[in-house]
C-alpha cells in the first residue's frame, strides 16, 4: 500500500501541477520586474505627491502635506503659460506632421522608379537619436553658416534670423525640427494604411463617375483615418512629453520661451529636486495625458464601430 | 438606352492573348450572356466596355459614340462586380446615393431615388447597415441598387451570382431578369454557369480561351452548336458525340451500328466532311426507345430524377452516351436496348476541324 502510493504520487502530482505551475514560471519574472520598476515608482511617486520632500535630503523624509503641492501648482500662472505653450507646441507639431505624412504617403503610394529608395530615404530621421538630431540642428540653423537660412533665400551670412536665439521663432525652431523628424512616422503608417486599401473600390468608383477628388473624400480618407488616428494618437502622447529636443536645440530659452512642461518638469525635479512638487506635477501631466488619449481612442472606436 | 458594339477588340497581357479579337453588336435593350469556363476572357472582355482595362486593339462604340479610349466614368455604364465591391465604411444607403452624389445631384433627388430604387429591390429595412453586417444576398442587392440608381445606358455583371448560396442564386436570378424586364436597359452579363445565361439571356456569347466560339440564341447554342466545344460545353450533361465512319451513305458507329442519316444530310456530308470520319451529335432528350430502333447498346446505369429517368447506354466498349426517357419505363442494367434518334435533333461534326457541318436544306 505504502510502497504503491510513492511510486504513482509523485507522477500524479507533476502531472496535475504542470499547466498551472509553468505559467506561474514564466509569468512571476516579468510581474516582478513590472512591479519593481513600475507599479512601484508609479505608486510611491503618488505617495511622494502629496508630501514635501527633496532626493538630495535623504536624511530629511517625507512630510505628508495633504493637497498643498497640487494647490500651489494649479495655482501657478507659470505652470499654466507652460501648459498653453506645450498645447500650441502639441497641436501645431502634430497637425504637421498629420498633413505632411499623409501628403508624402499619397505620393509614396504610386510605384515609381525609385520609390523604395525614396521611401527608405525618408524614414533616415526615425532612427537617429534626438541628442545628436539637436546638435545637427543647432548646426543648419546656425545664422552664421547653417544652411537653413541659405536655404530659405538668405544667402548672405548672417542676414538671415538666429532661429534658436529669437523668442519668437524657437518655437517654430523646434516644431521644425519635429515635423522633420517625426513626418516619416505618420508615413509609415499612412503608407500601409493606402496600401490596405483595395483597387476595387477604386473601381467601382471610378463606374460611379466619382470624380478623384470625391475619391479621395470618400474612399481614401476614411479607408486610412483609423491608421492616421493611431498615428496622431502616438504622435500626441510623444509631443506632450518633448524634452530630448528642447534641451538639445534650446535648453528652455530664449527666455522661457520654448519652456514645454516636460523641460519644466525637468528641471523642477533635477535641478531645484523639488521631488514632492514635482511628483504632483507629473501626475497632472499624466492625466491630462489619459484624458486626451482617451478621446482619440473614442474616435477611433466610433470609425472602427462604422466598418 | 444603349447599343454596345465591339470590332476586332483584343487584349494582350504581355505576350498571352487573354481575348483575342473579338466581333459583337449588342442591340438596344438586349440582355447578352458571355458563358465559358475559367480563364476564358468573361471578365476582361467586360472590363474592356467598362474602361477598367485598356484594348490592345480594335474599337469599342458605345450608342454610336467611339469610347475606346474614354474613362469609365465618361462611358455612362454601371457594373456589378462579382464580390459586390461595396463601400465598407459606407452604410447601404450611401452606398446606393454615391453615384448620385458623385455627380452633384441635389439632396431632394438623390432621397428620392435611393427611396425608389430601395422600394424596387425591396431593401429598405436595410438601409442603415453597414455591408459588413449584411447577408451576401442582401449585400448583392445593395449592389444591384447602386448600380440601376443611376440609370445608366448599360449594365455590366460579372458573376452577380457567383458569391451566393445555390438556392438563393435562382431567386436573384429571375429578380435580375424582372429588373431587366422593366428597366429594358442594354445589360451583359458575366457567367460560368450556363443554366443562368441559358435561364437569362436574349443571346448567349460562348466563349474559349480568348476566342468566341459561337454567338446565338440560347436555343441556338444549345440545338445547333457550332462546333465541339459548344455542344460539350452547353446542356448538362453536354451534347453525346459518337466518333463513327463515314461510307456508303451509312455511319459506321461503336459497336456494329450502322447509322443511315436523315433526310437532306447524307449530301451535306458528302459536301461538308474532310475526310471519312464523322462525330454523330444529339441531345440526350433526342434518344426514341423503339424495339426496332437502328441503333442498339448496353445499358450501363439508370438515374431516376423527378420527373425523367437519365440512362447512361455503352455503344460499344467504353463509348458511353446519356439518354433522357419517360420516368414511366423500367430498365435493367446490362440488358441491351434498340433506339432511334429524333431526326431533327442529329447533328453532324467535322473530327478534324471540329465544326459542325450545315445542313443542306
Ligand atoms: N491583370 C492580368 N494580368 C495578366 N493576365 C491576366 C490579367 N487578368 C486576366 N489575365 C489572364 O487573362 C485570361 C482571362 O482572364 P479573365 O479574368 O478574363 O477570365 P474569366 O473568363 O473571367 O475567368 P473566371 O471565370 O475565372 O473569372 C486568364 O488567362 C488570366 O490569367
Ligand atoms: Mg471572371
Amino acid at each position: 500500500m505504502q510502497l504503491t502510493q510513492t511510486q504513482t504520487a509523485p507522477m500524479h502530482r507533476r502531472r496535475s501541477l504542470t499547466d498551472v505551475q509553468i505559467q506561474v514560471l514564466f509569468i512571476a519574472p516579468t510581474i516582478i520586474l513590472l512591479v519593481l520598476w513600475n507599479i512601484f515608482p508609479l505608486f510611491y511617486s503618488l505617495y511622494l505627491s502629496f508630501t514635501e520632500f527633496s532626493v538630495i535630503k535623504p536624511d530629511v523624509p517625507p512630510a505628508w502635506i495633504g493637497l498643498q503641492n497640487y494647490n500651489k501648482l494649479l495655482n501657478d500662472p507659470r505652470i499654466w503659460q507652460y501648459f498653453a505653450l506645450t498645447g500650441r507646441y502639441v497641436v501645431t507639431t502634430v497637425a504637421l506632421q498629420a498633413i505632411i505624412g499623409f501628403g508624402l504617403a499619397l505620393f509614396l503610394r504610386e510605384r515609381f522608379k525609385g520609390s523604395g529608395l525614396v521611401t527608405t530615404l525618408i524614414l533616415i530621421p526615425i532612427m537617429m537619436s534626438p541628442v545628436v538630431i539637436g546638435l545637427f540642428w543647432k548646426l543648419i540653423y546656425n545664422p552664421a553658416f547653417g544652411i537653413f537660412n541659405y536655404l530659405i533665400g538668405y544667402s548672405v551670412p548672417n542676414s538671415g534670423p538666429d532661429w534658436l536665439g529669437e523668442a519668437s521663432r524657437a518655437l517654430w525652431a523646434i516644431i521644425i525640427v519635429d515635423v522633420w523628424m517625426w513626418s516619416p512616422f505618420v508615413m509609415l503608417l499612412c503608407l500601409s494604411g493606402l496600401k490596405a486599401i483595395p483597387d476595387y473600390l477604386y473601381e467601382a468608383a471610378a463606374i460611379d463617375r466619382a470624380s478623384p477628388w470625391f475619391q479621395f473624400w470618400r474612399i481614401t480618407l476614411p479607408q486610412v483615418a483609423p491608421l492616421l488616428l493611431i498615428a496622431i494618437l502616438f504622435r500626441t502622447i510623444e509631443a506632450f512629453k518633448t524634452f530630448d529636443l528642447v534641451m538639445g536645440l534650446t535648453g528652455g530659452g530664449p527666455g522661457d520661451s520654448t519652456e514645454l512642461i516636460a523641460v519644466y518638469l525637468y528641471r523642477a525635479a533635477f535641478t531645484r529636486f523639488t521631488t514632492g512638487e514635482s511628483s504632483a506635477l507629473a501626475y497632472i501631466i499624466l492625466v491630462i495625458v489619459i484624458a486626451v488619449s482617451n478621446l482619440y481612442v473614442r474616435s477611433l472606436n466610433r470609425i472602427r464601430g462604422e466598418q | 438606352m444603349a447599343d454596345i458594339e465591339l470590332k476586332q477588340v483584343e487584349k494582350r497581357f504581355g505576350e498571352h492573348y487573354a481575348v483575342r479579337p473579338l466581333d459583337l453588336f449588342i442591340k438596344n435593350g438586349e440582355f447578352v450572356a458571355l458563358l465559358g469556363p475559367s480563364g476564358c476572357g468573361k471578365t476582361t472582355t467586360l472590363r474592356m466596355i467598362a474602361g477598367l482595362e485598356t484594348v490592345s486593339g480594335g474599337r469599342i462604340i458605345l450608342n454610336g459614340q467611339d469610347v475606346t479610349w474614354l474613362k469609365p466614368s465618361q462611358r455612362d455604364v454601371a457594373m456589378v462586380f462579382q464580390f459586390f465591391a461595396l463601400y465598407p465604411h459606407l452604410t447601404a444607403w450611401e452606398n446606393i446615393a454615391f453615384p448620385l452624389q458623385a455627380e452633384g445631384e441635389s439632396r431632394e433627388n438623390i432621397k428620392r431615388r435611393v427611396k425608389e430604387v430601395a422600394e424596387l429591390l425591396r431593401i429598405e429595412p436595410l438601409l442603415k447597415s453597414r455591408p459588413g453586417a449584411l447577408s451576401s444576398g442582401d449585400q448583392q442587392r445593395v449592389a444591384l441598387a447602386r448600380a440601376l440608381v443611376r440609370r445608366p445606358s448599360c449594365f455590366l455583371m460579372d458573376e452577380p451570382l457567383g458569391a451566393l448560396d445555390a438556392d438563393f442564386r435562382e431567386t436573384m436570378r429571375s429578380e435580375i431578369k424582372r429588373l431587366h424586364i422593366l428597366q429594358n436597359a442594354t445589360t451583359v452579363y458575366v457567367t460560368h454557369d450556363q443554366i443562368e445565361a441559358m435561364a437569362m439571356a436574349d443571346r448567349i456569347v460562348v466563349m474559349s480561351q480568348g476566342v468566341v466560339q459561337q454567338v446565338g440564341t440560347p436555343a441556338e447554342v444549345y440545338h445547333t452548336p457550332s462546333n465541339l466545344f459548344v455542344a460539350q460545353f452547353i446542356g448538362s450533361p453536354g451534347m453525346n458525340l459518337v466518333k463513327g465512319t463515314w461510307a456508303d451513305n451509312v455511319v459506321a458507329l461503336p459497336g456494329g451500328n450502322r447509322y443511315a442519316p436523315p433526310d437532306g444530310w447524307p449530301a451535306a456530308l458528302h459536301r461538308g466532311l474532310s475526310g471519312s470520319g464523322v462525330i454523330v451529335g444529339f441531345r440526350p432528350e433526342a434518344v426514341q426507345i423503339h424495339p426496332n430502333g437502328q441503333l442498339a447498346a448496353g445499358v450501363y446505369s439508370v438515374d431516376l430524377h423527378g420527373s425523367y429517368t437519365m440512362l447512361v447506354l455503352e455503344m460499344g466498349d467504353d463509348h458511353s452516351i446519356h439518354a433522357r426517357v419517360s420516368r414511366d419505363a423500367h430498365f435493367t442494367v446490362g440488358e441491351t436496348i434498340r433506339f432511334d434518334l429524333n431526326p431533327s435533333m442529329v447533328r453532324f461534326f467535322d473530327p478534324k476541324t471540329e465544326r459542325a457541318i450545315a445542313h443542306s436544306a
